[in-house]
Parts: C-alpha cells; sequence; structure tokens
C-alpha cells in the first residue's frame, strides 16, 4: 500500500470523528505543553542568574554564617557573624577596600490601607555604591543616618510601586515597618526579574543598626559583601578575612570554620545549578502527563479496533497484508500524537508568552525542548499506537467480515 | 485464528513446494490451464471443546475458466466454507487447493492476502463497502493495496465503474446509493484487480426481486465477457442463471451437474 495512500487514510478517520480525535490529542497537547513550558521556566531563570552573574563586578566577595554543630539532635544554621567582624575585616587587611554588612529579614510594610510582606535589608551607607545600585528618585541614606539608627528607608522600585498610591510623592513619604514609622528617602531604580517569580525590586532598604535594634532585635548579620581593590587579589582577600574571622570568632585550630567565603559568581552558579535541577524536576512530572497522553491514545486506538473490525475486514478479502493493516493503524496513533505535539508546542509558546507578559517572569524556550519533547510525543504514538495495529493486522477476515 | 503454520503442519502434502518464494514470481511460472480452480480432498475441521466439527470432509471441485458455477445447500452444510477456502480467506485442515496455476494451500497469511487482492473478486450479500469511501475510492482500494499509481488506478475503477453502469455516481457514497447501486459498486470493485474468479456470496440476499435480476443479469453479462463466476446461494431461482449447480450437504458434494442456464429474456 503507497504510503501516501495510508496517510491520507488516516487523516480521513481523524476527520470523521472530530471530538474523539481532539479529546484524544488533549493528553499529548497538554502534556507537551507542560514539559516545554517548565523547561522555558527553568531555562528563563537560568539565564536570568546568568545575566546577574554578568552584571555583578566580580571584585566582590560574599561571607556568609555558616552551619555550627550543636549537641543534640538539632543542627541549626546559626548566624555568627558581627558587625565587629564587618569592621575588624576592614582594618585589618591590605586587599579589601570596603566591606557592607547585610541582615536580611522579613516584614509586613504598610503605608496606609496599603500593606504587604517583603524582604527588608539592614545595611551600611556604601550599600548601593558598592552593589551598583542606582536611585530613581530621593537619595541613599547616608553614614550618619545609619549609624544614628535612623528610621529612614530606601524602597525597592516594585514596593513603591505596590505601596505608595499614585498621587503621592513617594520621596517624603511616611511608611510602618512592623508598626514602626520610617521615612521614605528614596527609591530605587528598578532592575527587574531575580530567579523565577521573586523580584529583585521587592525590598526595603534600611540603616543596619536601625533594623538590629529597632525591628528585628537582633545583633547579628546574615552576610557581607566584600569589595576587593583588584580582582586578582581574590584568593589573598579569602586568607586574609578567613585568618580574621577565625580569630574574631576565637575558632581553635581543630575547629572547622563557621562561616564561608565565595566569590558572588560561585554563588550565582550555585544558584543556577539548582535551578538547573529544578528545571528537570519539572520536565521530568510533566512528562509523566505525556506518558498518560500516549495511554490515552492506546485505548482510543484500541476502541476503534473494535469499532472498525468491518473496516479491516472488508480490507483484508481484498487483499491488504497484515503490514498494511498494521501501517494503516499505526500511521493513525502517530499522526494523533503528532498534531497534539505541534498543537502543544503551540500552546506552550503562547503560555511561555503569557506568563512573561502577565507575571514578569523570564521565558526562554530553548529549541532542543521543543525538538526533543515533540520527537517525545511522536516516539509516544509508535509505542502505544503499535499494540492496537498489531491487534487489528491479526483479526481474522472471516470473523471480521461477520462482526456487526 | 487460522494461520498458514497449522496446515503445513497437519499433513505431508501440504508442505510448501517451493518454500518462501514470493507470490509474484510463482505468478509468472503459472501455467496457462483452462481449469481455474482445482481442489482435491479439501478438509476442514473444526474443534470445538471435545466435538470435532467436520464443516468440509474431503471435497474435490474442478471449475474450467469461464464457467458459471451456483454452489448450493442449505445453511450448516458447509457452503460457506467451501466459499472461504475458495476464497483463500482460509486455509484448509487438509487437501490440496490451487487457484489458476497458484498451489495456495500451503501460503502464509499476506500471500493469500495477495492472491485475493489479484485473483478473486469479491461480492458480498451485504455489499461490505467502505462507508466514508465514494464509489470510486471503494473501486480504487483493491488497486491501492497491488500498488498501483494514482493516475492508473483511477481509470481501471472508472472504467469497471462504466462496465456496471455507474460511470456517473463515481463520487457518491454507499448512504447515497440504492441498494442495487452499492451492489454494482461491489462488483465493479470485485472486477477491478481483472481477478480469475469472482466469487459471489448470495448477491441478492438483500436486494428486492426487481434489483435481484438486475444484478444477475450484470453476472450474465459478465460471463457472457469471459469472466469465471462462482455463486453461492440457496435460492433455486438464483442458481438458474448459473450453467452448473453443485449441491453442498454435510460437508459434502452431494450432486454435481451441468443444466441449461436461464436466459435473461425468459426470465421476464
Amino acid at each position: 500500500m503507497l504510503f501516501l495512500e495510508i496517510i491520507r487514510v488516516a487523516l480521513g478517520s481523524l476527520r470523521s470523528n472530530p471530538m474523539r480525535s481532539g479529546l484524544t490529542m488533549l493528553g499529548v497537547i497538554i502534556g507537551v505543553a507542560a514539559v516545554i513550558t517548565m523547561v522555558a521556566l527553568g531555562t528563563g531563570a537560568q539565564s536570568a542568574v546568568e545575566e546577574r552573574i554578568q552584571s555583578l563586578g566580580s571584585d566582590l566577595l560574599t561571607v556568609r554564617g555558616g552551619f555550627t554543630m550543636s549537641f543534640g539532635p538539632a543542627r541549626s544554621r546559626s548566624q555568627t557573624l558581627t558587625t565587629d567582624d564587618a569592621t575588624a575585616i576592614l582594618e585589618g587587611t591590605t586587599s579589601v577596600t570596603a566591606v557592607v554588612p547585610e541582615y536580611e529579614g522579613n516584614a509586613q510594610i504598610e503605608m496606609g490601607n496599603n500593606n504587604l510582606n517583603t524582604e527588608v535589608l539592614g545595611t551600611w551607607a556604601n550599600w548601593a555604591e558598592v552593589n551598583n545600585w542606582e536611585l530613581e528618585a530621593g537619595r541613599f541614606f547616608n553614614q550618619v543616618e545609619a549609624e544614628g539608627r535612623r528610621r529612614v528607608a530606601v524602597l525597592g522600585y516594585e514596593v513603591a510601586e505596590q505601596l505608595i498610591p499614585t498621587n503621592v510623592d513617594p520621596v517624603g513619604a511616611n511608611v510602618r515597618i512592623r508598626g514602626i514609622s520610617f521615612e521614605v528617602l528614596g527609591v530605587l531604580a528598578a532592575k527587574g526579574a531575580g530567579f523565577g517569580p521573586t523580584s529583585q525590586d521587592e525590598i526595603v532598604v534600611i540603616p543596619l543598626s536601625t533594623a538590629q535594634w529597632r525591628v528585628f532585635g537582633n545583633d547579628r548579620l546574615s552576610s557581607m559583601t566584600v569589595r576587593m581593590a583588584d580582582e586578582s587579589m581574590m584568593n589573598m582577600a579569602m586568607a586574609e578575612i578567613e585568618v580574621i574571622l577565625r580569630r574574631q570568632h576565637r575558632l581553635r585550630p581543630d575547629q572547622d570554620n563557621d562561616f564561608f567565603i565565595a566569590s558572588q559568581s560561585q554563588f550565582m552558579d550555585l544558584m543556577a545549578e539548582s535551578s538547573q535541577t529544578f528545571t528537570l524536576l519539572l520536565a521530568g512530572i510533566a512528562s509523566v502527563s505525556l506518558i498518560v497522553g500516549g495511554i490515552g491514545i492506546m485505548n482510543i486506538m484500541l476502541v476503534s479496533v473494535t469499532e472498525r473490525t468491518r473496516e479491516i475486514g472488508i480490507r483484508k478479502a481484498i487483499g491488504a497484508t497484515r503490514g498494511s493493516i498494521q501501517q494503516q493503524f499505526l500511521i493513525e496513533a502517530i499522526v494523533l500524537s503528532c498534531v497534539g505535539g505541534g498543537l502543544g508546542v503551540a500552546l506552550a509558546v503562547f503560555a511561555s508568552n503569557a506568563m512573561s507578559e502577565q507575571l514578569g517572569w523570564t521565558m526562554v524556550i530553548p529549541t532542543d525542548a521543543v525538538i526533543l519533547s515533540f520527537g517525545f510525543a511522536a516516539l509516544i504514538g509508535v509505542v502505544f499506537g503499535f499494540y492496537p495495529a498489531m491487534r487489528a493486522s491479526r483479526l481474522d477476515p472471516i470473523e471480521s467480515l461477520r462482526f456487526e | 485464528m487460522q494461520t498458514g503454520n497449522e496446515t503445513g503442519q497437519s499433513g505431508s502434502e501440504l508442505v510448501r513446494p517451493e518454500g518462501i518464494i514470493p507470490y509474484s514470481s510463482r505468478l509468472s511460472v503459472a501455467p496457462a490451464n483452462d481449469t481455474i480452480i482445482q481442489a482435491r480432498g479439501l478438509e476442514k475441521f473444526y474443534q470445538m471443546a471435545r466435538l470435532q466439527v467436520r464443516a468440509l470432509d474431503g471435497v474435490d471441485l474442478d471449475v474450467g475458466r469461464n464457467e458459471f458455477v451456483a454452489i448450493m445447500g442449505p445453511s450448516g452444510s458447509g457452503k460457506s466454507t467451501l466459499m472461504n477456502l475458495l476464497g483463500c480467506l482460509d486455509t484448509p485442515t487438509g487437501g490440496t487447493y490451487s487457484l489458476n496455476g497458484i498451489e495456495v494451500s500451503g501460503l502464509y497469511d499476506d500471500e493469500l492476502a495477495a492472491v485475493r487482492n489479484r485473483e478473486i473478486g469479491f461480492v458480498f450479500q451485504t455489499f461490505n463497502l467502505l462507508a466514508r469511501a465514494t464509489s470510486l475510492h471503494n473501486v480504487e482500494l483493491p488497486l491501492v493495496y497491488s500498488g498501483v499509481g494514482a493516475r492508473k488506478r483511477h481509470q481501471k475503477a472508472m472504467a469497471a465503474l462504466d462496465k456496471v453502469g455507474l460511470g456517473d455516481r463515481a463520487d457518491h457514497r454507499p448512504n447515497e446509493l440504492s441498494g442495487g447501486e452499492r451492489q454494482r459498486v461491489a462488483v465493479a470493485r470485485a472486477l477491478v484487480n481483472d481477478p480469475a474468479i469472482v466469487l459471489a456470496d448470495e448477491p441478492t440476499g438483500n436486494l428486492d426481486s426487481k434489483t435481484s435480476y438486475e444484478i444477475m443479469q450484470l453476472f450474465v453479462d459478465l460471463h457472457a465477457n469471459g469472466q469465471t463466476i462462482i455463486l453461492v446461494t440457496h435460492e433455486d431461482d438464483i442458481a438458474a442463471y448459473s450453467h452448473r449447480v453443485v449441491r453442498v450437504l454435510d460437508g459434502k458434494i452431494v450432486s454435481d451437474k451441468r443444466q441449461v442456464p436461464l436466459t435473461a429474456t425468459a426470465a421476464v
């Protein structure tokens, strides 16, 4: 039987039952769309991380408080860094030109009837300069305000947008953080998407001393950003910081560090890696739905074979071989899964565009994910179409012709 | 399910004489012979639980070129089994069957399909047309399976439809045709591959007497043009159109008589 003829027959029989064909394809459509969208989400997150790595100064190091063992079953992450450590690093090293201590916490922030829960960052006055943040409006707080535990705040772009009514000038406005009144000094320029759904612009920056003493009641630090005089001093800076912190924390030679130091790009690499794992996980879950779609195809093809027993009998009586009957039904299944796969790709493109427009997430659809998931859909057509096609080809012509 | 393998094991006569040689190459060595059908000791047994049913119990039958044979018998006589074997839809349990010089009894499934495709034209009681396809496509179908190209297919199918007087109904679907017209399409389909025999199984069973007459007249015309026809029926007035009546009872041929056929004019 000529190949084109088989495809024509397959399309004809699918067209003759459009409702059923559509519902059968739905499983594959959703499966393919889910796989591609998930991969697009993950790849988007990864590319956002990579973009950030490039925008970061390569002369920055991050120091974080590490894990410390405590007796008993509990193993807690403790905040081991203090403001004194920051001062000690700045004074005790030659390779370091700036230290920016940071305390991160979440707090409820209100203005009038508006309120939202967002990240509050306590830091020094040099934070914006070291991290290359521009200001949209107003100014950053200065050293006097920072050391004087003043209740002043700089809002991230997104926070200002959501919290401050449009007819109010954010600069000079009063907001309440955990019920404490703060004066808004400025608004940070927008930096855009961070990792997946989190935006870098959802942040409120206040002086470190205010955060520690007035808001969170904690004298520890979450992390420190350290700027070196020159990129080439990376190893030297890391060694110097380690010596100073071990001395500050009075660690004996046999004790492990209770902090760790990495360049910012190393941290980003780590995040990129974890987002990749996440992508694979999501794609794996989505491909399960693709397989379920394949089972749907098999189910419908089996029904179709039974329904068309008589047709098979006629075709066999006038000279169809087993092979040509098998091909006919196999190609029908493949057409189902390929058309479903194509529609799934279209749906994925549509969904990704909608998500990046409506939610502002970075979505990148990689070509190989499209090819791979489409190929997988076609393969599913072959695998799950094979058994029904074989059943059809083995039908006895005499019995089939008698079938009502 | 019946397969070629089972019959191959059941008797020494059934060993495939030429091994697995493609059907097409065998066709070229087929001798020119005036005997189209030659069946010897044809048997078909069914095993039902502990009971063995002898549906066909040693049938010898010769049919020459351009014969018009009616096979008759009451239901359960084995006439359908005989027709299935003659039509290569089934393989015999024992005996040999050669069709147009091809030894069929030892062939495998796909080889039987090829024989059906080229040597046999079926006409069924219930027409058995593909409901979704037009008349033309239905008639083209055997040619599709023998691998004829689209243009040639179209030509031959149109010619066959013209032969049965339905050239103007080529793009109608079966549900747009009357019963008689449907059966004519089925006859056109049977003829399109120039088969050695046309095998008609109760072709008038679903038709009124006037249409039955028209269809029988079509068979008479085909026969007059040299077509070999085997007609399975249980109606005497339908068998009357044939030149020879073979009666089957309990799996055996009980009578085989030549007769003067009813002419078209006498039937009116």
